[in-house]
């Protein structure tokens, strides 16, 4: 199985390429269209900031080249909130895979810190999240900005609201927490991610 | 519910633990690697391995054991000592930590923790600080591993550095380190309470009790210990049922 990771200015995917090694595969980090077409299943990781990110992508043309992408595509944290149509974060228009806008988290009260850092629970599991793990099952993020609960919510996490831990529509996937950081559970859902039937 | 974590912290002394003796199964228990994914089955939520090593030959040797547990661990983690300038986070962070946390680096040139946040981002920095309960009242900053005073207080400190971007305080009192005697409590309320980035209660861990206090009247959002755990006084699962049962919520 070919996997190949989106290579752009998005930092930390050292962490993406090792979990994937010890499941047995060895990803071709690249920004080449060609290989990213080729390639049987393509993550999309990262961590930064979403204006930078989309000037990256959009220079580079690697925004025409993801949205165009037929097979599995899976984005993680940054990766999902630039798959959805506009972010908070630099007020910013992003892919638009994901019909839906990205907020920024809003505390009401000092309990709740930003950003939402460590380990929560995904629940309402549904798609590829309930094929892979129990509702219940904790994940580790880390993030300021989330996706609002949608029509393509494939799992909830509860932190100041009930955000979207988990997104899925027709090849699109995408996790707001870092499977490659979640222990086991993470190993779960991206061995279901790898797995998933092809139409 | 977001659980309060549980980090087990490691030093390293060219590239091997230097403590670490109740796992009797570990074919190297010096081995950081071994001993993290030790801790992390039995179900640490994060590990810190802190380089105590001092000659130029360990720092290489330390990256390249973070290379090694990196690969490894399927949790995030932290590293830290001596880490002074932006050359040494974007070598840790290359070769596979999670997060860096700097000490007395950031104390003496702030501007460090603004320069890591505007090349790695926030949650990247740890920001540690060994602080005493001095005979006036007053909590102060130590630096160098606790040895040299600093005029500054522990609350202007660790407010500053949030300011400066640090997206974790990671907060040991010298006053409970090694007494096991619980932590700081008070002082850690103070800082959680007026903090807007989670704070790392770290210092005085002795018993299950202390754990629960840290949370419950500490306020802490992640409680560190080292030789509680290292020496098997504490196992893990048995402090996350524990914690369990007093309402506080942990990732089991």
């Amino acid at each position: 199985m070919k996997i190949a990771i989106v290579k752009y200015n998005a930092g930390n995917i050292y962490s993406v390429v090792n979990a994937l090694k010890r499941l047995g595969v060895d990803p071709v980090l690249t920004d080449d269209a060609e290989q990213l077409r080729t390639a049987d299943r393509v993550l999309f990781p990262g961590q930064g900031e979403a204006r930078q990110a989309m000037t990256y992508l959009q220079a580079t043309g690697l925004d025409r080249v993801i949205c165009d992408l037929r097979q599995p595509v899976l984005g993680i944290c940054i990766g999902q909130q630039l798959m959805c149509r506009h972010s908070e974060e630099g007020d910013t228009d992003c892919l638009g895979i994901f019909p839906v806008d990205v907020k920024r988290f809003r505390p009401q009260q000092h309990e709740f810190k930003v950003p939402h850092m460590g380990w929560n629970q995904l629940e309402a599991t549904d798609g590829f999240i309930r094929d892979a793990v129990p509702s219940g099952s904790f994940v580790y993020f880390v993030h300021s900005f989330y996706v609002p609960v949608c029509e393509f919510t494939a799992a909830t996490c509860d932190y100041i609201l009930p955000f979207s831990a988990a997104l899925q529509k027709d090849n699109f996937y995408a996790t707001q927490f870092h499977p490659e950081k979640s222990g086991k559970v993470g190993e779960q859902i991206l061995r279901r991610f790898l797995e998933i039937e092809q139409d | 519910m977001l659980a309060k974590r549980i980090i087990p912290c490691l030093d390293v002394k060219d590239g091997q633990t230097v403590k670490g003796t109740h796992f009797v199964n570990l074919r190297q228990a010096g081995d950081p690697v071994e001993l993290g994914k030790a801790y992390s089955e039995q179900g640490a939520d994060e590990l810190v391995f802190l380089d105590i090593t001092a000659s130029h030959e360990g720092r290489k040797t330390f990256a390249d054991m973070v290379t090694r547990v990196a690969a490894e661990l399927t949790i995030p983690f932290t590293v830290g000592g001596g880490i002074s300038a932006l050359s040494d986070v974007d070598r840790l962070l290359n070769a596979g930590a999670d997060k860096v946390s700097v000490n007395s680096a950031a104390l003496r040139r702030p501007e460090l923790i603004g320069e890591i946040v505007s090349h790695f981002g926030s949650q990247v920095c740890v920001c540690a600080i060994d602080a005493r309960l001095e005979a006036d009242g007053r909590w102060m900053c130590y630096l160098n591993g606790g040895r040299m005073p600093t005029d500054r207080t522990l609350q202007d400190w660790a407010y500053e550095a949030q300011e400066r971007g640090a997206g974790e305080i990671l907060f040991t009192s010298m006053n409970h380190d090694g007494a096991k005697t619980g932590f700081a409590n008070d002082a850690l309320r103070q800082l959680a309470d007026r903090l807007s980035i989670p704070v790392i209660a770290s210092g005085g861990a002795g018993s299950m009790e202390h754990f629960r206090d840290a949370f419950v009247q500490g306020h802490a959002d992640a409680a560190l210990a080292a030789s509680v755990f290292h020496f098997g006084e504490i196992r893990i699962p048995e402090l996350k049922a524990y914690l369990s049962k007093e309402h506080i919520a942990v990732r089991q």
